[in-house]
Order: structure tokens, then C-alpha cells, then sequence
């Protein structure tokens, strides 16, 4: 089990004890702690549905082309992701950089959908923050989760910049990065 | 202790302070585990002692019928302060210290996984308590909602004033700062252990603190969100707990106690986990039954999940769900008692002796059980629904959360005061103040059950002498004085001590986990060089075990001890949240700063989200720094 010779240094990801770097669990961690987040966010939203199912029928108010684009534009992002991880590893600056603007842009359209969205059920159905039990858990579950994105834009916008350093070692914490543009 | 350092080629800015800058910067800037470890515990005593003097206040108000010493409306602004104080800002950040300090040692490491935020977690603790606490100095004062906040009670109709406004958002920075610091606190557990110390080998405290690190990461969500859904009902006009408008304020409940039950065993096994390494120590014996005792608690841990409802069986939740919720209650004093058996048999043919901490963990073993005994009379829905909201169940949590989470964190203390000061504490006047702190404790929350069994309903101001409640309300009274005179005592008399206590050696109780093998007080690399681990409890095995059990020695290399750079980061980053949090809690007022007057709508939240980015991006930038450090010595001789 142990052998004299094992060198430990604090920052060696190679040093830790299961060979995942430190930054890679904390960020699995932050997700099942993030699954415990939008669960809660999501089952107030279902318990009302079901408590209160006449106040807004959902299937009047939600453009649902425009639902299944942001979903696959969301998905999509997570490939240039996967993408932009790989381009990391290997340490291939362009490939890495325009995969990045990839996932920034798919970013974006997401945001910009539901800002749409946000737009055409305020505008055309009058449905405000206040207006009822369904708009509030809907717009704070949806609104909760757009938070997400752009703070992740963010962190990507960063990385973008960072990228042009000298002397930068791409093989870095990017892999990190992936798992926030779930 | 001497050693050489190799980076006097660095130079000292003001961005990375190194050694010898002034001691005020040292502690703002350090992310040494042992340093935040103790503004923890100072952070905390101090927050003991507002909550005990907000207690005291209660206690007076009570002592005769019809009195008038405060107000109804102070008496609910002071229950509602005391417990959020008590539970927030005293016992969990209590634990947090022995955590910080106590689980590098323990596990043969050189500090947390990230130390940078275990400093980030300090500071929004810090900051968290000083929004809390800000909010006696505005309009309407503190808030009187309790310490669960039952809405709509604390909606924007019945609690109009600033003042759940302060306790909803000092509640999600301190949320930060528990989630920040138990992600460090699983990934040094997970990846930090010494070679050769297996799950198996942790000392019984690590275990506890994983086990609570997992509970604080899966339940803070759930009161993340509730306190974000009633923060919009309240400034931006949603209705999630506004019946009028279909919303369920039942909602608020089960969110806030599917958070609130598992932190009740955040608060108590941490206590458990201190108790497990008191008990073997004095009795000479190992832990008993160790593997046990590390299932229980995690069973305890995972069961604390299912059981929320039971604070909640008098709101007709319908007799599946009743019956459901009460017979899990029922069995997590499965291995509770597994836990109080396993510290009787440490403790049955061992070699006694008993000082200051060993008292102190008999004492948790008596009052936590007879917490226990009435934890379990509210798992039956019947019973239940007579004690609910009376004095019997504050009798209950104060038995569980006094005489047992807080003897317990005291009883650490006097444990482990000798390795972080480097002195002793006095057994002789410490076991005075602990026989005056048992008898005032006993007097001062026994009563409290033939009140609660007569009748006598929580949070009622006031009560009429002919309810017969005379009697006891004014013995419990003078118990909470005596209890709060002896628990400032032991308080000052811990701070003296730190300047003014008998040397203590490396190793004063003769004890069993690795943080005994190092000087006192600990020094800043902690291992010169680290440990391989062939046994459970490996010092004890160092100084008796046979040549098989003891510990190696790492091979380090030439390189040296990697220690990283203080940061100022970490503070600024906090105090971007702080100033984030306190813009939403004055959000659509009208403002003066500094006789400048405004209409207030998101300026200040917005400077506060640009001061955390930039002191994250900076965080970032800066990276971990470090210099090395080689240690001339070796680890100190182990005598026995």
C-alpha cells in the first residue's frame, strides 16, 4: 500500500489519493449539490402545476419549437464543450479558442431564446413575475437557471481572454470548465 | 523549531504579504487551516456569548407572570435572534473551528485542499454575522419571525420592516460560507490522507466532519431556495407562499425543514465525532466497535433526510405520511444508541481518569441522552401533538443542543486548547466551572419539562400567575443565569489562558491521533515530513504499537515544504458578497451615504457582484503562489 518514496505536494493533482485532481471533485461535488438546487427549484414549480393546474394552461402560452431550439442549442454547447476540453488536453490554442467562441455563441442564443421568451409571454400575455402562482415559479425556476448560464458565459468570456497569456499551459483546469456549461 | 526559508529572492507586496507583516494583516490575509481554524472559534465564542445574553434577556422576561421587562414585541425579536444566532453563528461555526483546525492534522496533511477558500469561507461567515446582526441598528429593528421563519408570517404582509429582509439574505451569505467550506472539507478527505491512511484508519472526528460536510452540501440548497423564493415574495411581488394568490405556505415548511432536520445532525456530529476522541483517550482504550460507529453515524446522516416532517405533524400532512415520517424518526435511535453504547464499552474495563475534557464528555453522554429519551416521545404523532410548541420541546433541543452539542464543542476545547496554544488550560478552576455549568444547565432546562407538560406554549411573551407555571419559570430562570455567568467564565478564562497557562508539552493527555505527534502549538507546515500510516489511531501505535504498526516517514524530495502565499483575495471576494447581500436588503428604499441622498434600486447590489468578480478574477490570476520551506528537524521525539 505504501512505499517510501511517494512525494507529496500540495499542489500536484498527480499526489492526491484517487488520481481525480481536487478541482475536478469540488466541481462534481457542486453538482450534486447543484442537483439538490434546481430539484427543489423544480418540484415547486411541478407541486403548483398541480395544485393550482387552471391559472395558466401551459400548452396556450409556451412557443414550443422555440423551447426544443434552446434545448438543442443548450446540448449542443456541451459538445463545443467537449470539444474546447479536448483542444485543452492537446494543448492546440486555435482549435481550443474558436471551439470556445462556439460555445460562447450557442451560449448567447440560449440567453437571447429566453430573453424572447421572457419578452413574448410578458407582451402577448401579459404575464408578469406577480401576475400569478405559475408565472412566479416559472420565471424564477427559468430565470434561476439563465443566472446559470451567464455566470458560466462569464467564466468562458475569462478563460477566452486568459488563453492569449504566454507561456500558458492549456492542459490546466479546463476540463473544470466543462462541467459548468451543463 | 528552526528552519530556513528559500524565498527571500521574493519580494513582500502589498498584494502577497509575506512572513513578518503586521499581525492584523497576517489574519486577513492568511489561508493557513490552523490561523482561519481559530478566527472560527473566536468568531463563534463571541456569537455564544450575544446569543447567551439574547437568551438571558428571554430568561428575565420570564421569570415571574406578567412581567414587564421587555416588550411582546422585543421577546420575539430576541427568540428569533437568539436561535438564529445560536444555530448559525455559534454552534455550526464552533464546529467549523475544530473542522479547519483539527482534519488536516488529523489526516497527515499540510492544509486543505484549497486554502484560499477555506479563507473564503471564514470571511463570509464573518460577514454573514455582521449583516445578521446590522439589522438591530435600522428601522423596525430585528426581525420576529423565529428562527424558521414560518411564512407568511415573515411575508411582506405580516413583516413589513427591514428586518426579514436581514435575516434572509445574512442567512444565504452564511449559507456560502458552509457550502464553500465543506466542498474543501470532502475534497481533503477524499484526496489529502496521508499514504496508508485508509477510510478505515481515519480517526473517528474526520469521519463526523465528512459525514456533516455531505449533509451541509445536500440540504443548504434546499433552504438556498426557499429563502430566494421568499425574498421575491417579499421585493419583487411573486406569490409562492401568498395564499390569497393560490401559493401553499405549507411550501415554506417542508422546504425549510428539509433543510432544517438534517442540520440539526450538522449540529450534533460534529459533538459526536469530538466526544469519540475524548472518551478513548481517558479510558486508554481504543474506540469501540470503530467500524460500527462509523455505519451509525453515516445511517444517522442518511436517515436525517427522511424524517423532516416530523417537525411538522400537526399541519394534517394525512395518516401515510404521518405514520411514514414518524417511524423513521423511530429508527434513527437505532444508531443513536449503537453511538451510546459504543462510548460505554470504550469506556467498560478501561483505565479512567478523568480531567477537564473527559467531564465534559460524560457530561454530553448524561444530557444528550436525556435529549435523546424526549427526542424520541415526539417521534409518536400522538404524543407529538401535544408537546408541539410547548416548553417540553424546548426542554427537548436544549437537553440535545446545550448538553450536547455545546459540552461537547467546550469539552473540545479544553482537549485540544493544549495543541493549538501551546498551554493548559486550569483543572482545577476548569472543573469548577464545569460543575457550576452542569448543576445551572440542569436547573435552568430541566423545569422546562413539567412546564411544557402543563401546558406552557414557546414564544408567548408572558403567562398569568393562576397557570401554576410560577414556580418552575422562576427556578429556570435562575439556572439560565448561573449557566450564562459560568459559560462567560470558561470563555475568559480560555482567552487568558492563551497567554497565561501552564506550558503544555507536545502530547499532555497521552493521546491516540496523529495531531498529537506534532509540537504546541502546531507549526505553520504542520508534518516536516509526512507520515505513512500502518494503523488505526497511529500515534497511540507509535508509542505502544509493535514495529509492524508503526508510522514511516515519506521520502519529501529536495524541493521542500510547498507552502502557499497569503491572499488578500479571499477577504474581498467576501466582502463583495457582503455588500451584494446588504444592497438587496435595502433594495427600493430611499438611502443617504454619507449625506448623499438616492433612491436605492440595484446600485449597490450591482457594486458589490463587480467587487466579488473582480476579486475572483483576481483570485484567479494571482494563483496559488507559495514558497518552500526545510525544516531541519525532523518530527519531534515521540516519549511516552
Amino acid at each position: 500500500m505504501s512505499t517510501s518514496n511517494q512525494t507529496s505536494d500540495l499542489f500536484d493533482p498527480h499526489a492526491t489519493r484517487t488520481g481525480i485532481s481536487n478541482k475536478k471533485l469540488t466541481m462534481w461535488l457542486f453538482l450534486a449539490s447543484d442537483c439538490m438546487f434546481f430539484g427543489t427549484l423544480i418540484s415547486t414549480h411541478l407541486i403548483y402545476r398541480r395544485l393550482a393546474p387552471d391559472v395558466v394552461d401551459p400548452s396556450q402560452v409556451f412557443d414550443v419549437p422555440l423551447t426544443c431550439f434552446a434545448t438543442i442549442v443548450l446540448l449542443l454547447s456541451s459538445y463545443m464543450m467537449a470539444l474546447t476540453t479536448s483542444a485543452a488536453k492537446e494543448g492546440k490554442f486555435a482549435k481550443f479558442r474558436w471551439s470556445l467562441i462556439g460555445v460562447m455563441v450557442l451560449g448567447l442564443i440560449f440567453l437571447g431564446a429566453l430573453g424572447y421568451e421572457y419578452y413574448h409571454l410578458m407582451h402577448e400575455f401579459e404575464l408578469g413575475l406577480s401576475s400569478n402562482i405559475f408565472a412566479s415559479t416559472f420565471y424564477i425556476l427559468t430565470g434561476t437557471h439563465g443566472i446559470h448560464v451567464a455566470v458560466g458565459l462569464l467564466w468562458l468570456i475569462c478563460w477566452f481572454f486568459y488563453s492569449f497569456k504566454k507561456n500558458l499551459n492549456l492542459q490546466g483546469a479546463a476540463e473544470d470548465v466543462e462541467s459548468l456549461s451543463l | 523549531m528552526s528552519h530556513t526559508d528559500t524565498h527571500a529572492h521574493k519580494k513582500a507586496s502589498f498584494w502577497r504579504p509575506q512572513d513578518g507583516c503586521h499581525p492584523w494583516v497576517d489574519f486577513m490575509t492568511s489561508v493557513d487551516h490552523k490561523k482561519i481554524g481559530i478566527g472560527y472559534a473566536v468568531g463563534a465564542l463571541f456569537f455564544l456569548l450575544l446569543g447567551g445574553a439574547e437568551a438571558l434577556i428571554i430568561r428575565l422576561q420570564l421569570m415571574s407572570p406578567e412581567n414587564t421587562f421587555i416588550a411582546a414585541r422585543t421577546y420575539n425579536q430576541m427568540f428569533t435572534m437568539h436561535g438564529t444566532t445560536m444555530v448559525f453563528l455559534a454552534i455550526m461555526p464552533l464546529s467549523a473551528a475544530f473542522f479547519n483546525y483539527l482534519l488536516p492534522l488529523q489526516i497527515g496533511a499540510r492544509d486543505v485542499a484549497f486554502p484560499r477558500m477555506n479563507a473564503l469561507s471564514l470571511w463570509t461567515f464573518f460577514f454573514g454575522g455582521i449583516l445578521l446582526n446590522m439589522t438591530w441598528f435600522f428601522s423596525d429593528g430585528a426581525p420576529a419571525i423565529g428562527w424558521f421563519a414560518y411564512a407568511p408570517l415573515s411575508g411582506p404582509k405580516y413583516s413589513p420592516g427591514m428586518g426579514a429582509n436581514f435575516w434572509i439574505l445574512a442567512l444565504q451569505v452564511l449559507g456560502i460560507a458552509s457550502m464553500v467550506g465543506s466542498f474543501n472539507f470532502i475534497t481533503t478527505i477524499i484526496n489529502m490522507r496521508a499514504p496508508g491512511m485508509k477510510l478505515m484508519r481515519m480517526p473517528i472526528f474526520t469521519w463526523m466532519t465528512f459525514v456533516t460536510a455531505f449533509l451541509i452540501i445536500l440540504s443548504f440548497p434546499a433552504i438556498t431556495v426557499a429563502l430566494f423564493q421568499l425574498m421575491f415574495d417579499r421585493q419583487f411581488g411573486t406569490h409562492f407562499f401568498n395564499a390569497e394568490m393560490g401559493g401553499k405556505p405549507i411550501l415554506w415548511q417542508h422546504l425549510f425543514w428539509v433543510f432544517g432536520h438534517p442540520e440539526v445532525y450538522i449540529l450534533i456530529l460534529p459533538a459526536m465525532g469530538i466526544v469519540s476522541e475524548i472518551l478513548p483517550t481517558f479510558s486508554r482504550r481504543p474506540l469501540f466497535g470503530y467500524p460500527m460507529m462509523v455505519f451509525s453515524g453515516a445511517v444517522i446522516g442518511f436517515l436525517g433526510f427522511t424524517v423532516w416532517s416530523h417537525h411538522m405533524f400537526t399541519t394534517g400532512m394525512g395518516i401515510v405520511a404521518t405514520s411514514a415520517f414518524s417511524i423513521m424518526t423511530m429508527l434513527i435511535s437505532i444508531p443513536t444508541g449503537v453511538k451510546i453504547f459504543n462510548w460505554i464499552g470504550t469506556m467498560w474495563k478501561g483505565k479512567l481518569s478523568f480531567p477537564l475534557p473527559m467531564l465534559f464528555a460524560l457530561g454530553f453522554l448524561w444530557l444528550f441522552m436525556m435529549g435523546g429519551f424526549t427526542g424520541v416521545m415526539h417521534s409518536s404523532v400522538p404524543g407529538d401533538a401535544q408537546q408541539q410548541d410547548s416548553y417540553f420541546v424546548i426542554a427537548h433541543f436544549h437537553y440535545v443542543l446545550i448538553g450536547g452539542a455545546l459540552f461537547s464543542l467546550l469539552g473540545g476545547i479544553a482537549f485540544w486548547f493544549p495543541k493549538v496554544t501551546g498551554r493548559m488550560l486550569n483543572e482545577r478552576y476548569g472543573k469548577l466551572l464545569f460543575w457550576i455549568m452542569f448543576t445551572g444547565f440542569n436547573l435552568f432546562a430541566f423545569p422546562l419539562h413539567f412546564l411544557g407538560l402543563s401546558g406552557m406554549p414557546r414564544r408567548t411573551h408572558t403567562y398569568k400567575s393562576e397557570m401554576g407555571w410560577d414556580l418552575w419559570n422562576y427556578w429556570s430562570t435562575i439556572g439560565a443565569l448561573i449557566l450564562g455567568v459560568s459559560i462567560l467564565l470558561f470563555v475568559i478564562h480560555v482567552i487568558r489562558s492563551a497567554k497565561r497557562g501552564a506550558p503544555a508539552g507536545s502530547d499532555p493527555w497521552d493521546a491516540r491521533t496523529l495531531e498529537w505527534s506534532l509540537p504546541s502549538p502546531t507549526p505553520v507546515y504542520n508534518f516536516a515530513k509526512t507520515p505513512i500510516v500502518h494503523a488505526r489511531d497511529q500515534f497511540w501505535a507509535n508509542k505502544y504499537g509493535s514495529d509492524a504498526e508503526k508510522a514511516g516517514v515519506a521520502n519529501e524530495g529536495p524541493g521542500g515544504i510547498h507552502m502557499p502565499d497569503r491572499s488578500w483575495m479571499p477577504f474581498f471576494t467576501a466582502f463583495g458578497i457582503f455588500v451584494l447581500a446588504a444592497g438587496m436588503v435595502f433594495l427600493n428604499t430611499e438611502m443617504s451615504l454619507f449625506g448623499w441622498v438616492f433612491e436605492h434600486h440595484f446600485q449597490i447590489p450591482i457594486v458589490g457582484a463587480l467587487i466579488t468578480f473582480a476579486a475572483i478574477l483576481g483570485w484567479a490570476l494571482e494563483g496559488p503562489g507559495g514558497y518552500h520551506l526545510h525544516p531541519e528537524e525532523s518530527q519531534p521525539e515521540n516519549e511516552s
